[in-house]
């Protein structure tokens, strides 16, 4: 299983990563797209939006199901990925390429609370 | 751990990722399932169906038992090998399951019933043979391989080329007896092909041959997108036990013709008062269709039976029962989450012989 040590991870199957000015970006696991099949279909947030941490906050739809994803933590929506949304095989094809959304976090301290690749590793095992 | 085909470890040893389908472990794809998806539509592909079940029918009240048994009319097979579609009913009308009938002789039949239905089906028809002298005889022990696509045909000849000369005259809906296989042009795709039933010691050579022979192994999710493009119906989704089949798109495998013919159901299918009509439906936004979706019209409200992406149309598509009034062309929405996406009431029909049947907009 490809997880990427420099990602923290929830264990709802999405990865952050802290950029260089503070923002984390969110995409779905490589274990998640695998489970899900070939993805058809993204509905992402809208730049502006205020989540909170485990909010639903998109939907990833493969020919086979309809998957919500969590906001790992909370903040403002400040991209979302519109390329992936006009090619959404781009997650299978690499789901640590393929972002969804990108998050200015109100309370930087959630990240704490992420699992790294070792313990996210053990979730995707038991799923 | 669910129940294995003879074919398990073929699926296993090429990585196919398993799920559980009706109590058997069956593969849902090798890899992609839409490149499996195209494969049948431009060129062949197989399925391992030895999950479904064979059941024979054999004795010389066969045929008035199954002109009893099922509501489409096996009266209207008479050359050798012709098979049928149709439903089993019960006497409320509801459906017990969808089948095939295969026509050997006036004594001689085969039918054929679903993976998760077979053994109610199989205690259902044990329930129906008093009166009758008819033995009904399950053959969990044969295995049964679906070849689909356009050079399906050609490539099970290449792989079979002692076949050739038994199956190359077969038509639509008809089967041939091969050695002790049944070569059968029937299936569930949408496309030419055959669907082979044979010993189940055999499927793994006979699986290696046509794989050998460029039929790519194709697993059940394309299976479910194949035969919903091509606006055939799934039992326990599309219709059950509680559906009539008049609300489900079966009206066509309903034989009346014949008014002497008392089969089960038939009293409750000539009261039955029609409120629903089973349509298409092709997105008109982005999104995706599945089943049990409400569908808002300006009549009332339908549902969705079953939906999926089309990735021969790259639309989603749907199966729904709709309210009487609603006609095709209308466009009607349909409740995702918290949303509602637009779509095209169509014949539900879309696609047959690798070419679209509806017009895109």
């Amino acid at each position: 299983m490809n997880n990427p040590a420099n990602l923290k991870y929830t264990k709802s199957h999405e990865w952050t990563k802290v950029e260089a000015d503070g923002t984390v970006t969110v995409g779905i696991t490589d274990h998640a797209q695998e489970a899900l099949g070939d993805i058809v279909f993204l509905e992402l947030p809208e730049a502006g939006r205020k989540l909170r941490a485990g909010e639903e906050c998109a939907v990833v739809e493969s020919v086979k199901a309809a998957s919500d994803i969590y906001a790992p933590i909370g903040g403002e929506v400040i991209d979302a990925n519109q390329a992936a949304v006009d090619a959404p095989e781009t997650v299978n094809q690499d789901a640590y390429a393929a972002w969804l959304f990108k998050i200015k976090p109100s309370n930087p301290a959630e990240l704490d609370g992420l699992l790294d690749a070792a313990a996210y590793a053990k979730v995707a095992d038991e799923h | 751990m669910g129940k294995h085909t003879p074919l398990h470890e073929a699926h296993v040893g090429a990585g196919a990722k398993m799920v559980d389908f009706a109590g058997w472990d069956m593969p849902i794809h090798y890899g992609s399932q839409i490149e499996e998806h195209h494969v049948v539509r431009r060129d062949a592909g197989m399925f391992d169906v030895s999950h479904m079940r064979a059941v024979d029918v054999q004795g010389c009240d066969a045929q008035p038992w199954l002109r009893h048994l099922i509501a489409n009319d096996v009266a209207k097979l008479s050359l050798p090998g012709k098979a049928l579609y149709s439903c089993l009913l019960k006497e409320d009308g509801g459906v017990i399951d969808d089948l095939i009938v295969y026509f050997f002789s006036p004594n001689r039949y085969r039918i054929v019933v679903n993976a998760g239905t077979a053994d109610k089906d199989i205690a259902w028809m044990n329930r129906q043979l008093p009166g009758y002298n008819v033995a009904v005889t399950p053959r969990p022990e044969l295995a049964m391989i679906a070849v689909q696509g356009p050079n399906a045909r050609a490539k099970f000849w290449a792989a079979f080329p002692e076949s050739k000369a038994a199956s190359e005259g077969l038509i639509a809906f008809q089967a041939a007896e091969w050695r002790d296989w049944l070569i059968a042009r029937t299936g569930y795709t949408g496309e030419d092909g055959f669907e082979i039933t044979l010993p189940a010691a055999e499927a793994p050579a006979a699986w290696d041959s046509l794989k050998a022979a460029g039929v790519a192994p194709c697993g059940l999710g394309a299976r479910d997108t194949l035969r919903l493009e091509a606006g055939m119906n799934l039992y326990g989704q599309d219709m059950d036990e509680s559906v009539c089949p008049l609300e489900a798109g079966l009206a066509w495998t309903i034989d009346m013709k014949s008014a002497g013919r008392d089969f089960i159901g038939r009293k409750a299918l000539e009261a039955w008062k029609t409120s629903r009509q089973f349509l298409g439906l092709l997105l008109l936004d982005k999104g995706v269709l599945r089943s049990h979706q409400h569908v808002l019209t300006k009549h009332g409200v339908g549902d969705t039976t079953s939906g999926t992406f089309s990735p021969t149309l790259q639309r989603s598509i749907a199966l729904a029962r709709l309210p009487l009034g609603v006609r095709i062309g209308d466009e009607v929405e349909v409740e995702i989450r918290d949303k509602r996406l637009r779509a095209r009431v169509v014949k539900p029909n879309f696609v047959r012989n690798g070419k679209p049947l509806i017009q895109e907009n």
